[in-house]
């Protein structure tokens, strides 16, 4: 009885949601300068409301192959871009300790921790993620998604789809780009099944093409604080980045870099730089440290360092280099396949190496992260190859993306204070 | 001109004073509850103890975790580039630096004028640090200033594995309801606390000459172990406890 309650309460609420969703939808497009927040406003809305409009949500992972979900008209939710705005609000430590009371280990990815508890309490920023249809989980970036997908397979009682892609110690063979190959063609049987419908190849491709277009732009404003001083540091890539995750495919995300683009441009050809004063210039490694982004870019500030660039928003545009504009399908495997988290160590430090070099840094802040394994793996190697290659010296803060437990104000701002001395002194 | 430099430590509090690059003097307080307060008391007992005024020092800078809580003096700087600046006052021979503090112990690599080169400190635990050597001597009923000679009077150090400072202490509890000798235990608590700190010099790059400072440099048990160790000579000196405090009064004269 109560059950049937909460249901009829959930569809009324579902079907409001709708509407206001709706009605948001047609006022944001007359917008002329759209929000982030009111874009993922009306994205969360529509995927809330998603069983009235009659359309499928599927959850899949940050790294995983998302143009076939759009082709196919699915909603794509992200638990990973949920784990970080759960971070950003300070709500992960609360949500860490209901996982953990669930029987959950503090060693698992924060991320996964927060989000299983979530989906069992419907907390968080924004009252839970809509319900999935399918799951997407894709193990390019760990091999915690597995697991994690498993266990929300279970719990939503809903299908999983896994896409495999081997790890790239050194290099791509052949026999991998043919395996991942061909599990894109499971994966499109996968999705033409849990839709009913077949998948329309050309408008597979045009979507490729936006999300492509996306990814240009997004790398051209990331690219933008070559100039000193830096238009934008990497703590407003952190902010900036929520549409390339989320909606890269979409016209309204290519709308929005191409505006931010101007934007910065226009501020390179003022002069004007994103702290008062950019005296040193640093690269940040590793997810952000969410619950204390603002704690970080004002202790850096205060040492008149900026961080120009990072490793971690350009992730989403670093494989494009894989990709064929005319054979976008084909081409998903290589690309998907050799993205930052699934590459051998000496093949990061080359592009540390070269971000080092085309942002001119004198210095590398990582965030040894607690959850973040495959991120945090290697970290101590890629600092001496720089030190070696550059003589450019990294500061190591010990943290977690979400869990506020992990993180010791006092210790790190000695350690910045400490780096930041450091760097004045061999400058002099 | 006359510097002073003050260390505001978890557990302890430093004070020296400098005329010209000369060290007139150097105390070491408590640091108690209040860290302004002790920062205050130590300099001020220096200060009469040298029969110097207020106004007779041209600079003061403070260092340690307390250092932003003292609201008279003309700069914070950090314990790294103090105890760099430090050593290399003392011993200007000196290339690394370990100092193990109350809550924190780290490795400094410094270069052939005194300036940090790399430096790393111990994650947020207090295995590894003075606070450890604290609580065992406490389930020892051992006073902590004799621990350094016991140690050295071990036959076989025992082994002591765990990485947590609490379960350690259980470790330790069992040994002595087990029957072990008191100088095996503290001497496998110092290897302990060695295999640590050495990690973190063999990260950074510690070379020699490798001097060792901080309350901890004056416990000779540590000190060999971390020698045996890291297969390098320690020279300590005698002002290694206030060597954070001397570094930051040197740096007192350089400061514009
Ligand atoms: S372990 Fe790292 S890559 Fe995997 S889900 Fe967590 S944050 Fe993402």
């Amino acid at each position: 009885m109560a059950e049937k309650k909460t249901e009829s309460m959930n569809l009324v609420q579902e079907i409001f949601l709708y509407f206001l969703a709706g009605i948001r939808r047609t006022l944001l497009r007359f917008k002329k300068r759209k929000k982030i927040k009111e874009i993922l406003t009306v994205y969360y809305m529509e995927a809330k409301s998603a069983r009235i409009s009659g359309r499928k949500v599927a959850w899949i992972t940050s790294g995983g192959p998302v143009e076939p979900l759009i082709a196919m008209d699915v909603i794509p939710v992200y638990p990973e871009n949920h784990g970080a705005m759960i971070g950003a609000s300070k709500m992960g430590t609360d949500l860490c300790e209901t996982s953990e009371s669930m029987g959950y280990s503090t060693d698992l990815c924060s991320y996964a921790r927060s989000d299983i508890a979530c989906a069992t309490v419907n907390g968080g920023p924004i009252g839970g993620l809509p319900r999935p249809d399918m799951l997407v989980c894709c193990n390019n970036i760990c091999g915690t998604v597995l697991k994690w997908y498993e266990v929300q397979a279970r719990y939503f009682n809903v299908p999983l789809f896994i896409f495999d892609t081997p790890f790239c110690h050194t290099g791509f063979s052949e026999e991998v780009r043919r395996y991942v190959r061909r599990q894109l063609d499971e994966y499109v049987l996968f999705l033409e099944e849990a839709c009913g419908k077949k998948m329309d190849h050309e408008r597979l491709s045009n979507v490729g093409k936006l999300s492509l277009e996306a990814q240009r732009l997004w790398q051209a404003v990331l690219d933008t604080t070559v100039n000193r001083p830096a238009p934008m540091s990497a703590f407003d890539a952190f902010y900036h980045l929520a549409l390339i995750v989320t909606l890269r495919e979409t016209r309204e995300a290519v709308d929005y870099y191409s505006r931010l683009l101007e934007r910065m441009n226009d501020r390179v050809a003022r002069g004007i730089g994103a702290i008062p004063d950019e005296k040193h210039r640093l690269l940040w490694d590793n997810i952000p440290i969410w619950h204390r982004t603002r704690w970080l870019s004002e202790k850096f500030a205060s040492h008149n360092a900026c961080l120009v660039a990072d490793t971690y928003t350009s992730a989403w545009c670093g494989s494009m280099k894989y990709i064929d504009e005319n054979n976008f399908f084909d081409s998903m495997a290589e690309a998907y396949t050799r993205i930052y988290l699934n590459i051998g160590v000496d093949e990061m430090a080359r592009m540390v190496l070269a971000m080092v070099d085309k942002y001119n840094v004198d210095g590398i802040v990582m965030h040894s992260n607690r959850s973040c394994k495959p991120y945090s793996l290697g970290q101590y190697d890629i600092a001496k190859i720089v030190e070696k290659e550059r003589g450019i010296p990294s500061l190591i803060i010990e943290a977690d993306m979400v869990d506020e437990r992990s993180f010791s104000e006092s210790q790190v701002a000695t350690r910045i204070d400490a780096f930041m001395e450091m760097i004045k002194a061999m400058r002099q | 001109m006359i510097t002073a430099g003050i260390d505001i430590g978890s557990i302890s509090t430093k004070a020296a004073v400098l005329s010209d690059g000369k060290l007139l003097g150097t105390r070491v307080i408590f640091t108690g509850y209040h860290a302004e307060a002790a920062g205050r008391t130590v300099f001020e007992e220096l200060l009469t103890e040298l029969g110097l005024e207020r106004s007779a020092i041209r600079r003061v800078i403070s260092t340690g975790y307390g250092r932003n809580s003292v609201k008279f003096v003309d700069k914070a700087v950090t314990e790294i580039t103090c105890h760099g600046v430090g050593a290399f006052y003392l011993d200007p021979g000196a290339r690394s630096i370990i100092d193990i503090g109350g809550q924190d112990s780290k490795v400094i690599v410094i270069d052939e004028k005194g300036k940090v080169k790399n430096f790393a400190m111990n994650d947020k635990c207090a295995a590894g640090t003075g606070r450890f050597l604290e609580v065992m001597a406490r389930a020892l009923e051992v006073d902590l200033g004799v621990f350094g000679n016991l140690s050295l009077k071990a036959g076989s150090p025992s082994r002591i594995s765990s990485l947590c400072t609490v379960f350690a202490e259980s470790e330790v509890i069992s040994l002595i309801s087990g029957g072990e000798h008191r100088e095996n235990i503290i001497a496998g608590i110092h290897e302990s606390i060695a295999a640590r700190v050495a990690a973190m010099a063999n990260r950074v790059g510690v070379v020699p000459p490798l001097v060792m400072t901080g309350g901890v440099a004056k416990n000779m048990g540590v000190v060999k172990a971390l020698e045996k160790k890291l297969e390098m000579t320690i020279r300590v000196s005698e002002y290694a406890q206030v060597n954070g405090a001397i570094g930051a009064a040197v740096l007192g004269m350089s400061m514009k």
